[in-house]
């Protein structure tokens, strides 16, 4: 009980800052309306490469990769927000505050949820609003919400980990360039299948690339890989789980 | 001597150095890779997605500039040094064009670089050894507009905070522009309209043309023009803006 209450209250206290603070809402928005719009707007001649066949078009097609860069996203975002708490001392009056401290990391693990859920609504209206054909069902269509859930969950505990050992802001970059690279490191404007050369390789075993194809397959009504997309997230979401926990470890010897 | 100063400071800020050289090859490897097939498209101008794409660094090392010079002289606003300066009798203009230095010099390695490692991935550049030369030159034009925009900026705010918010707005420039595909083969119209409105689209352009297509002379009087255009506005502004934070 006492784990949930702390939950709660970082949580509030996160996403208040969050929604009161326009420096800090308005980039969670406006990025990927913006990357959807670069990608989506400009690329879409790429649908005419021989071989490209996705059948929902290739709006919808960036609409899952932009979704899921959100999710990614907005959880790093978060743990820019947890490496400010603790320069500015206030997370360690909150480890001194807390009765579980665990409570903490699934506090902001919240945020982070609440901090996505708002992005992905503006972003999906936007895509609606331009015509994105959409050849899911609803079924399918959790599926795809739920998977990129799992990547905001899995992104904002890998955050978190690294926020909690550096405890500064100065470890942004070892937060968000890891998660970049494995984000462009998919098939972002292309399936699998046109991908060429050495990039290929490299997306084949990019655990990433299952949840992106899968998110796509589930948007177009043509389910592919989901199970393995599913177990890959919340492996993801285990592994930094136990790596966001040790860093509250570590976070707690420092004092 | 300030020149001088802004050489060695760039040098000494490893991130001043490596991020401008890094994060556009980072960008250029995952383009290349994964926009490959845009090359089967027809009417694309060549069958090499790097030697398009090589095009991009050149723009996005120049954004860097931008920021580097913009805080570099924003600190110095905050530090005090730009006020101790203004105690002396040097003129402003001898000020600016010893921070752009600095600018200058990493524009030049930045542009041997991207060649390099678009030549080393099977690059040929079109317009031979000369073109070679007219590149380096641009890369210069480039980087000395787009420092002097970031001094522009750092002498208004004088905050190297505001400096760097710049940044995703010059982003959003590359990004509607005719950065990933030529301007003909883009579909949506509204794009297309604005990567035409874009004067990045025409500097990409321009750098593009010299290692795909050989000499246009069109492409070149576009990018040159405008990146001309740019480094006089955004050198006169800075004075200005020089000459306001100074008054002695």
């Amino acid at each position: 009980m006492r784990t949930l209450q702390v939950a709660q209250g970082v949580a509030w206290r996160t996403l208040h800052n969050v929604l009161t603070n326009p420096s800090l809402l308005i980039p969670s928005v406006v990025f990927p309306l913006f990357f959807f719009t670069a990608f989506a707007g400009g690329l879409s001649n790429i649908r005419n490469v021989p071989g490209f066949d996705f059948p929902s078009g290739y709006t919808a097609f960036q609409f899952v990769f932009v979704l899921l860069q959100s999710a990614a996203f907005g959880g790093v975002f978060t743990g820019f927000g947890i490496a400010r708490d603790f320069e500015s001392g206030f997370a360690r009056r909150l480890l001194l505050a807390a009765p579980n401290r665990a409570g903490i990391v699934y506090g902001y693990a919240l945020a982070a949820i609440g901090r996505w859920l708002i992005t992905a609504t503006v972003l999906t209206t936007v895509a609606l609003a331009v015509g994105m054909n959409v050849g899911g069902s609803g079924v399918d269509l959790v599926g795809l919400f739920t998977l990129a859930l799992l990547l905001n969950l899995a992104a904002v505990l890998w955050a978190a980990g690294v926020a909690m050992r550096f405890r500064t802001m100065q470890a942004g970059p070892v937060m968000q360039f890891p998660v970049f690279v494995v984000l462009f490191f998919a098939p972002v404007y292309v399936p699998l299948a046109l991908l060429q050369g050495w990039i290929h390789g490299v997306a084949t075993y990019n655990p990433l690339t299952r949840i992106v194809e899968a998110g796509r397959g589930l948007l177009s009504g043509d389910p592919t890989e989901v199970g393995l997309a599913y177990a890959t997230g919340v492996a993801l979401v285990l592994l930094f789980s136990l790596w966001a926990l040790r860093g509250l470890r570590s976070a707690e010897r420092a004092g | 001597m300030l020149g001088r100063r802004s050489v060695v400071r760039t040098v000494r800020q490893p991130a001043n150095v490596i991020a401008p050289l890094l994060f556009p090859m980072l960008l250029l490897a995952v383009n290349s890779g994964g926009l490959k097939a845009e090359t089967n498209l027809p009417g694309f101008p060549t069958n090499s997605f790097v030697a398009f794409a090589l095009a991009v660094p050149f723009i996005q090392g120049a954004l860097f500039a931008t920021m580097n010079t913009g805080t570099d002289l924003a600190r110095d606003i905050q530090t005090g040094f730009l006020n101790r300066l203004a105690l002396t009798p040097m003129r402003g203009t001898a000020l600016l064009c010893g921070n752009l230095g600095g600018v200058v010099v990493l524009s030049l390695v930045q542009a041997a670089v991207y060649l390099g490692v678009g030549m080393i991935t099977g690059v040929r550049i079109a317009s031979g050894p000369a073109g070679v030369v007219t590149l380096f030159a641009f890369a210069a034009l480039v980087g000395l507009g787009f420092g002097a925009l970031g001094a522009f900026a750092a002498l208004r705010t004088g905050s190297g905070e505001a400096v760097q918010s710049l940044f995703p707005a010059f982003f959003v420039f590359l990004f509607i522009s005719s950065m990933n595909i030529p301007r003909n083969l883009i579909e949506a119209t509204w794009f297309r309209d604005a990567a035409t409105a874009n004067p990045v689209s025409y500097l990409l352009e321009a750098v593009r043309s010299l290692i795909i297509t050989g000499w246009d002379g069109e492409a070149l009087a576009l990018g040159f023009g405008i990146a001309t255009v740019v480094a006089v506005v955004a050198l006169a502004a800075s004075s200005w803006a020089l000459r306001v934070r100074m008054a002695r």
